[in-house]
């Protein structure tokens, strides 16, 4: 390169100095043409490879995603769109072509090995202290994450600060442990959007400040998670919760089994009374109905329907009964005819 | 002959043209010194510039923002817990001329920021209890799993009065004027990393795993009380349910029994000695079995006869 260099500079002097190049390859021509012999031969080829090179870096290509920006002597000058374009020189005009469609990304607490159909991670000791934060209840906490930009702004990408990923990497650390330092550890593992939307705010407002010409694209959080001795007694928390459930849903489902039940039973004991009500007033207005009807007719022949009925019922009570002793209305004393214990025993 | 001396000129021109122009980058500023001592302006805008060639000297120094690393090291905090903390820096040359002439180049300069900027990140968080440092503001925290109530005031965390953000934004001031002297601006000082030293993350684990434990028989002894709640529920919706029901039952029976008396009072009302004597006889159907021993005696209505016949007149 050196050597290119050189030959650059000096075709550089001599074309400013001689006031245009086409003269000078003239006279070139010429020398080649009349003086063949007396000019070495070697001269004419580093004259013309000079001039190759210089030919070809007068145009250049910029990719579709990319911007071409364009320096004179250091300077920037202007900024070119994708396609063919032409500059000066080079050693006048230099070109970088920066990709400001690209969205690049930055991961943080872990690296994609190998992206795939099954992506797969490293996330071993040497991230994990990228990912270790303290929480706002000094808690120590898991967060992995991922930044995702654009660059934005090429003049200042390129011009303003000097190491942009280094800047972005350092930057993003100290954004999300200022986030997550303000959070507990709960809201750490459970509002993981609320933190990437709070720290994409933050690194954006440092990253215009610092003038990186970047912008976040998306700030996405992995998950996030207690660091790994602690686990168990999460899941522990987490299998609590869910035996609180259970504990209040076999209760819930004890109540609705009984309850329902003891609402039937209740009718149940409703209609049975209601059952009563109607047999015992109908059975008083039946016995009342009965006996005005024979009160009706008694009324018309009492003594007679009297003797009636008295007779009627001893001749059915009297086949009923098991002894029957009858005794003489003079005899006084009855006691001494009468073993009475023996009528217990039915017949005897 | 000619040629010859054409090109000795030409080559002349070249060594000479190369040895004067130079170019300032847009990342760039330069000094331009004479045997070593700085001469005029330094150079602050990008472009081509020239200068005596071999007498003088282009120094290039960075104009864009640089940064700076610290040393990862542990630093007790004012509650004396031992903290793992990470610092950067970014910061920028504003004077060359005082950059060139006081530290001359870039490994100098890191050597003077890491001396300034680890001593005063030392001394703040070493002025602080860790909240401070960790914390940036007071706002009120979830600290509990959602759906279980609410205990305040659990953690002796603390106030915060400071916050990292004005732990970072001191650092800056105490270092900055130490800098000044040397062309340097300090834009910013940020904690990249801050985590427990080993040790103390042992404990902090474990204090972490008694939280949780507790948190967890919180939440078993809640779905206890709760339960027996729904149980109690249960338990007065039963007694309240069978009372209402055996109430009413009561009611509708003694209504019942109301209406039946009165039914009866009312149709016997009539003959209250025709009602006894039917009702005697009923009762006597109804009381009298092969149980019952029957002592009659002739002069009873129904056995008169048996002593003999009278007449109606007689009687």
């Amino acid at each position: 390169m050196a050597w290119d260099w050189d030959k650059l500079q000096q075709q550089k002097r001599s074309s400013g100095g001689a006031g245009g190049a086409p003269p000078q390859v003239g006279e070139v021509i010429n020398k080649i043409k009349g003086v063949r012999g007396k000019f070495p031969a070697l001269w004419v080829i580093v004259i013309l490879l000079v001039l190759l090179y210089l030919g070809s870096s007068c145009f250049y290509t910029v990719a579709v995603d990319e911007v071409g920006i364009v320096q004179r002597f250091g300077k920037y000058v202007r900024t070119t769109p994708p396609g063919l374009n032409f500059k000066l020189p080079s050693g006048i005009e230099k070109v970088t072509n920066v990709k400001v469609r690209y969205v690049y990304k930055e991961e943080f607490g872990f690296r994609t090995i190998k992206a795939d159909v099954r992506t797969r991670y490293a996330s071993g000791d040497a991230y994990l202290n990228e990912a270790l934060m303290l929480t706002g209840d000094l808690n120590v906490a898991v967060v992995p994450w991922i930044v995702q930009y654009r660059i934005t702004n090429p003049y200042d990408y390129l011009f303003k600060v000097r190491n942009v990923r280094n800047t972005l990497r350092d930057l993003a650390e100290a954004a999300m442990r200022l986030v997550v330092g303000d959070r507990s550890i709960n809201e750490v593992i459970s509002k993981r959007e609320e933190i990437a939307i709070q720290a994409q705010q933050l690194l954006q407002k440092e990253l215009d400040a610092a003038e990186t010409g970047i912008s976040i694209t998306t700030i996405e959080m992995k998950r996030t998670n207690v660091p790994e001795p602690v686990q168990p007694s999460f899941n522990e928390v987490n299998q609590a919760v869910q035996e609180k459930e259970k504990m209040i849903y076999q209760a819930r489902e004890e109540y609705n089994k009984r309850v329902p039940q003891a609402r039937g039973d209740a009718d149940k004991t409703i209609k049975e009374a209601e059952g009563y009500a109607l047999d015992r007033v109908n059975r008083a207005k039946g016995d009342a109905a009965r006996f005005l009807s024979l009160y009706e007719e008694y009324v018309k022949a009492e003594d007679v329907t009297k003797r009636r009925m008295y007779l009627e019922a001893m001749r059915d009570i009297i086949p009923k009964t098991g002894q029957k002793y009858v005794v003489d209305s003079d005899q006084k004393n009855l006691l001494p005819l009468l073993n009475l214990t023996r009528t217990k025993g039915g017949q005897p | 002959m000619r040629y010859k001396g054409l090109l000795i000129l030409l080559a002349l021109v070249v060594v000479i043209g190369a040895g004067s122009a130079y170019v300032v980058d847009e990342t760039e500023q330069v000094v331009v010194t004479q045997f070593g001592k700085p001469i005029g302006e330094p150079k602050k805008e990008p472009g081509l510039y020239f200068k005596l060639p071999i007498v003088q000297q282009a120094n290039y120094f960075p104009k864009n923002l640089l940064e700076w690393d610290g040393d990862a090291g542990q630093i007790p905090t004012l509650d004396k817990t031992f903290i793992w903390v990470d610092t950067f820096a970014r910061w920028k040359i504003v004077d060359p001329l005082k950059f060139f002439q006081s530290v001359g180049n870039m490994t100098g300069a890191m050597g003077r920021l890491d001396d300034i900027i680890d001593s005063a990140v030392r001394n703040f968080v070493t002025s602080y209890p860790l909240i401070e440092t960790v914390r940036t503001s007071n706002r009120e925290m979830d600290t509990f799993e959602m759906g279980l109530d609410q205990v305040k005031d659990t953690s002796p965390l603390g106030e915060v009065k400071v916050g990292r953000s004005k732990i970072t934004r001191e650092i800056l001031e105490q270092a900055q004027p130490k800098l000044d002297k040397f062309g340097i601006e300090l834009v910013d000082v940020k904690f990249k990393l801050l985590n427990y030293v080993e040790e103390v993350q042992k404990s902090v684990f474990n204090r972490m795993i008694a939280e949780r434990k507790q948190i967890a028989e919180k939440f078993r002894s809640e779905g206890k009380g709760e339960a027996r709640k729904i149980e109690g529920e249960m338990e007065r919706e039963l007694k309240q349910i069978t009372s209402e029901a055996y109430r009413v039952a009561q009611e509708t029976k003694g209504k019942a029994d109301g209406e039946a008396t009165r039914i009866y009072a009312q149709a016997y009302a009539k003959d209250p000695e025709f009602y006894s004597f039917v009702q005697t006889l009923d009762t006597y159907k109804e009381t009298m079995d092969k149980e019952t021993s029957l002592i009659l005696s002739t002069d009873s209505e129904f056995l008169k006869l048996f002593k003999g016949y009278q007449d109606k007149g007689q009687k």
